[in-house]
């Protein structure tokens, strides 16, 4: 009988916001074709965290909330999409908690609807007053390191450095500055926006970052279950990676001959 | 920024592969911005009084119809049956006279209708800065605003009188109502009422202009198409399906992440098939008439055009949900322009939280 390796795998913890998570991909809710492919997405994926645009949710009643289509156990993250400041993602991210959604709130400051790029410095306004006033700010930012310190500062659980624009499936246009956060912030990152292939999570995994969100790839998706549950694997597959660590790439050629071989020589 | 020339190559393009490429991109893009997420919303007119002389109108100042404006208790009866077929997105519009329909009564209404609806849009006769502000911080979240025709010597011959007649005074209103901190504006061409390519070139540089000096607002843009008005026709060019297709399209391709909207103008086969093509919010269950939900029986009704499609509210969700799209009724929570009317806003207020 052949042996097998016993591969030690201690259960990767995912700590975010005083709770612990097992999966660290995590699933936005917009632009599915119906709520019941979102619903089976969450499923198959096992995404523990979810984001939903507030301006979305029936506050007030009615058929085919969104909300009932979420399962209890999961950790409901409002966004504050629409917010343009700092002002108006606070009163969101208060309506939403006084609507019994919870205190998490992913902050989305953004006054550009044709890139949707993030209001970098709106969204440390918006995480001093909320997380003073008790929340769990996960802010959406440009991967900015002053902006990555002072969110620190500010008392952010997390940051969310763009990968590349929304909804553009661009990947990890921008890598580079996501690794100087890696090497740089210690609390948590979770890479969002641009995610659109398993493979760019992966990417994002191996660098080290903590966690990956993605929304529009599995939304618009031929079959967005299966590939919510491809993102969730190859999430696990690059953080594996990561923490086996991988070889280091080799970046400078080996010289056939040592280079300083002569300070030896008799 | 696409050229003239270009505008006009596609548009006299008849081959069936041109409009096929046109609509894949425009699918492709639709859905990678928006999803199949499709956004409905419905009509209320609260007044068909008109100080303009625009001609292919049914609402102009000359034209012999039963002028109405909603008193409050009626717009509370116009509201509430809109409200009970589930749409939380109204566009209230009135005809263009500054007298009949001035603020202080769009307020009025918008007032009320904060109490059914979470979104609500005005499409009224073009005003100042000061005046859009004030529709803002009263509750209103967006404007609709067409040019009509941005041809300046067109524009002439179909305005006649009244303030509508001054070209540049509606042109500049789109700015105007960007500078007030209104969150959504809608502006469109009437297709069919002056020349296609040059209308739609300066629709685009227009919607271009907007885009880049007030980022922060949600743009849409409609193309309705000109209908006869009894029995007359006002149209210098036609503009056929595949035409109409062209231009979804093409608006798409060149603004991916704007919105596209579609009225019930058009007949529920086309409706239905445009869908895919780069649409993202339609009207449902509409009555163009004042007063023509609940007032008036359809005899007494004056629209201002006729409508095409008359599936009722949960006729177009079913029809949206068999193919394959999410239909969306909240889109939109007013976040600093509320007066209250939401318990959840108020509880805000109580606890000292605002």
């Amino acid at each position: 009988m052949t042996q097998t390796t016993q591969i030690d795998t201690q259960e990767d913890i995912f700590e975010l916001g005083g709770k612990r998570f097992t999966n660290r991909f995590l699933l936005g809710t917009g632009k599915f074709k119906s709520k019941q492919d979102m619903a089976d997405s969450i499923k198959a994926s096992g995404a523990q965290i979810v984001t939903v645009a507030l301006r979305r949710i029936d506050l007030e009643r009615h058929e085919e909330n969104i909300i009932e289509y979420i399962p209890e156990d999961i950790t409901f993250l409002t966004n504050t999409s629409g917010a343009r400041d700092a002002k108006e993602a606070v009163r969101l991210a208060r309506l939403a908690r006084e609507a019994g959604h919870g205190s998490w709130v992913k902050i989305e400051v953004i006054n550009d609807s044709k890139y949707l790029l993030p209001d970098n410095a709106e969204t440390v306004k918006a995480t001093e007053i909320l997380a003073a006033d008790g929340f769990t700010v996960l802010p959406y930012i440009s991967p900015d390191l002053y902006i990555a310190r002072e969110l620190v500062k500010a008392g952010a659980a997390a940051v969310m450095p763009l990968g590349s624009l929304i909804g553009s499936n661009q990947g990890l246009k921008a890598k580079e500055f996501i690794r100087v956060f890696v090497d740089e912030i210690d609390i948590p990152i979770v890479v969002d926006a641009g995610i659109g292939a398993p493979s760019h999570a992966a990417e994002a995994m191996e660098m080290g970052v903590d966690a990956v969100l993605a929304n529009t790839a599995v939304a618009t998706a031929k079959n967005p279950a299966q590939l919510a549950r491809a993102f969730a694997l190859a999430v696990k597959a690059g953080r594996e990676g990561y923490l086996s660590g991988l070889p280091a790439k080799k970046d400078i050629a080996s010289a056939s001959s040592p280079l300083t071989g002569f300070l030896y020589e008799e | 920024m696409i050229s003239f020339s270009e505008i006009q190559s596609i548009l006299t393009d008849d081959s069936r592969e041109r409009l096929e490429s046109l609509a894949r991109q425009s699918k492709q893009l639709t859905e990678q911005y928006f999803g199949r997420t499709i956004s409905l919303y419905a009509p209320i007119y609260l007044s068909n009084y008109c100080s303009s002389h625009c001609t292919y109108c049914g609402f102009h100042i000359k034209n012999k119809i039963n002028r109405v404006r909603l008193k409050p208790e009626q717009m509370h009866t116009e509201m509430k049956h809109v409200a009970a077929t589930g749409i939380e997105n109204i566009l209230l519009l009135t005809g263009e006279s500054y007298k009949a329909t001035p603020t202080s009564y769009l307020i009025e209404a918008a007032d009320i209708a904060k109490q059914y609806f979470t979104a609500v849009s005005m499409e009224v006769h073009p005003m100042e800065t000061d005046e859009y502000k004030e529709l803002f911080t009263n509750g209103v979240d967006g404007i609709t605003i067409y040019q009509e025709t941005y041809d300046r010597t067109r524009y002439k011959e179909v305005h006649l009188y009244g303030k509508k007649a001054n070209y540049d005074f509606r042109y500049d209103a789109a700015e105007r109502v960007c500078k007030s901190g209104m969150r959504q504006l809608s502006i469109g061409i009437l297709l069919g009422l002056g020349p296609l390519a040059e209308d739609l070139h300066s629709l685009y540089q227009h919607l271009r202009f907007l885009e880049k000096n007030y980022p922060g607002v949600e743009y849409s843009v409609s193309f309705p198409r000109l209908r006869k008005i009894k029995g007359r026709d006002f149209a210098i060019c036609d503009v056929d399906d595949k035409q109409f297709i062209k231009i979804i399209c093409l608006t798409r391709i060149l603004f991916p992440r704007e919105g596209i909207n579609l009225s019930t103008r058009e007949d529920a086969k086309l409706r239905d098939n445009i869908l895919e093509l780069g649409i993202t919010k339609i009207s449902a269950g509409s009555n163009t008439s004042v007063g023509g939900y609940e007032m008036f029986p359809p005899e007494d009704q004056d629209p201002q055009f006729d409508i095409s499609d008359k599936r009722p509210v949960d006729e177009i969700v079913q029809m949206l949900k068999k193919r394959r799209f999410d239909p969306v009724f909240t889109d939109w929570r007013p976040i600093n322009n509320n007066r209250g009317q939401s318990p959840i806003f108020s509880h805000l207020s109580q606890k000292g939280l605002e």
